[in-house]
């Protein structure tokens, strides 16, 4: 059972480890984004410290949307998503290695680069962890929830823009926790109400969105 | 053994094919014809059980396929138009890494060994974006030589290949079926199989005498 998952991760590990272009231009606009809000909005540190987690978490949204799209378009140019449909596992299983290998792909380096980020913003080393801990609780479900919405959009023209409309309003809960942890640390209430709710999500975007996607991608190469 | 009954492929408006029915016991191969857009690939989807019918039914060993899910799966082997062979990975990896996900147990020596047969010795580690269309195709042929699935859908395997080739694959679809597997394809080219019994259909109208859309 969970041999296929390794196997699956392993290959698109390979992969994505081969094409590294991809995962350089998105980690490349994720940081230009976040460095332009200092110098756009000005250098006083009050206002730059309560812009921060907005600023990185939106950011994470839009660098998760960009390499969403290549999800499975590659795999389905090749016919290779079709040898994984007809593999003797359940497809689900398939899309949750997937979506476990897009999120060490294009997930984990977000997590890894915000704090260098957060840095610009002022943001204090409690703010800053707290900030790194709601990125990696919740980078997962942009993973698994933006699987869905690959699946759905797989082989309509203009995919992209569909899927950004489809999935930017389902990721406002994760934004709204996301940064709404960090706020909660700067005011002195306490980052664990958000960051449980953050973790539900993701629990249940990692775990129940890999079946809705296997079932949006049978409909898609039927 | 796989029968259908009465299979229809609509697509769109359009019905591509109707009552098509066929029975395909051990050791027997069934080599769909017809012209470009007959239904052909169309048709080995639906056997695949990528696609459902729009009427009639497909059953293996007398279950029918809707309910047989991963266990038919298990049984099968399915080539497509596209090679389903990833650029970025060497020949070896991409044999290796289909391998792992059909849950075959298939050893680097093995891996090797297909390659050496298919005509890609020495070539196994690199990249197979630097391949050319017909060694690609072979790359992908590779999972044949030591595939033990019974039942093999190949669509147009012959496409690309060089003579040598076509004859390599036509001998590994002969062994298949006289290991007692099945085999389904479809081709333009007049190929003969070495072993196994061989049963045509044809889609949608043709010129030779015996016509129809009933294999037996």
């Amino acid at each position: 059972m969970l041999g296929v998952v390794q196997a699956i991760i392993g290959r698109d590990l390979r992969l994505a480890m081969r094409r590294q272009t991809d995962l350089a231009a998105m980690l490349f606009f994720f940081i230009i984004v976040v460095s332009l809000f200092p110098l756009g909005v000005g250098p006083e540190p009050e206002q730059l410290r309560r812009l921060a987690p907005g600023v990185l978490w939106v950011a994470a949204l839009l660098a998760t949307m960009l390499s969403l799209p290549r999800l499975f378009a590659d795999d389905h140019r090749d016919g290779t998503l079709e040898q994984l449909t007809l593999a003797p596992e359940p497809l689900g299983l398939i899309v949750l290695g997937k979506v476990i290998a897009h999120w060490l792909v294009a997930g984990l380096p977000l997590v890894v680069l915000s704090p260098v980020l957060g840095v610009q913003f002022d943001l204090e080393v409690d703010a800053l962890s707290i900030l790194t801990l709601s990125l990696l609780v919740g980078t997962p479900a942009l993973s698994g929830i933006g699987a869905i919405g690959a699946a759905l959009t797989l082989g309509v023209r203009g995919g992209g823009v569909l899927l950004s409309l489809l999935v930017l309003p389902l990721y406002i809960p994760i934004l709204i926790f996301g940064a709404g942890a960090v706020d909660a640390t700067l005011t002195g209430l306490g980052p664990e109400a958000h960051l449980s709710l953050l973790g539900a999500i993701a629990l249940g975007g990692v775990f129940f969105a890999p079946w809705a996607a296997a079932a949006a991608l049978r409909i898609a190469l039927e | 053994m796989l029968e259908a009954s009465n299979l229809e492929c609509v697509r769109g408006e359009r019905s591509l094919f109707a009552g098509v029915s066929f029975r395909l016991e051990e050791g027997e191969m069934l080599h769909i014809q017809g012209k470009n857009g007959s239904g052909k690939t169309s048709l080995l989807r639906m056997i695949c059980g990528l696609s459902p019918p729009a009427s009639g039914e497909l059953r293996w060993h007398g279950t029918p396929l809707h309910q047989l899910g991963e266990a038919y799966r298990a049984q099968l082997c399915y080539l497509g138009h596209h090679n389903a062979i990833k650029d970025e990975l060497t020949p070896i990896e991409n044999l290796l890494s289909s391998a792992r996900l059909a849950r075959e147990a298939l050893d680097d020596d093995a891996a090797l060994d297909a390659l050496e047969l298919v005509g890609l010795g020495g070539r196994e580690d690199l990249p197979c974006r630097y391949l050319s269309q017909g060694q690609k195709r072979r790359a992908a042929l590779a999972r044949l030589v030591h595939e033990r699935r019974a039942l093999w859908i190949l669509d147009e395997p012959y496409v690309a290949l060089d003579r040598a080739a076509v004859g390599l694959v036509a001998g590994l679809v002969g062994a298949h079926l006289q290991r007692g597997g099945l085999a389904v394809l479809t081709t333009h080219q007049a190929v003969a199989v070495p072993a196994g019994t061989v049963h045509e259909l044809w889609l949608g109208s043709h010129d030779a005498p015996e016509s129809g859309q009933q294999a037996t």
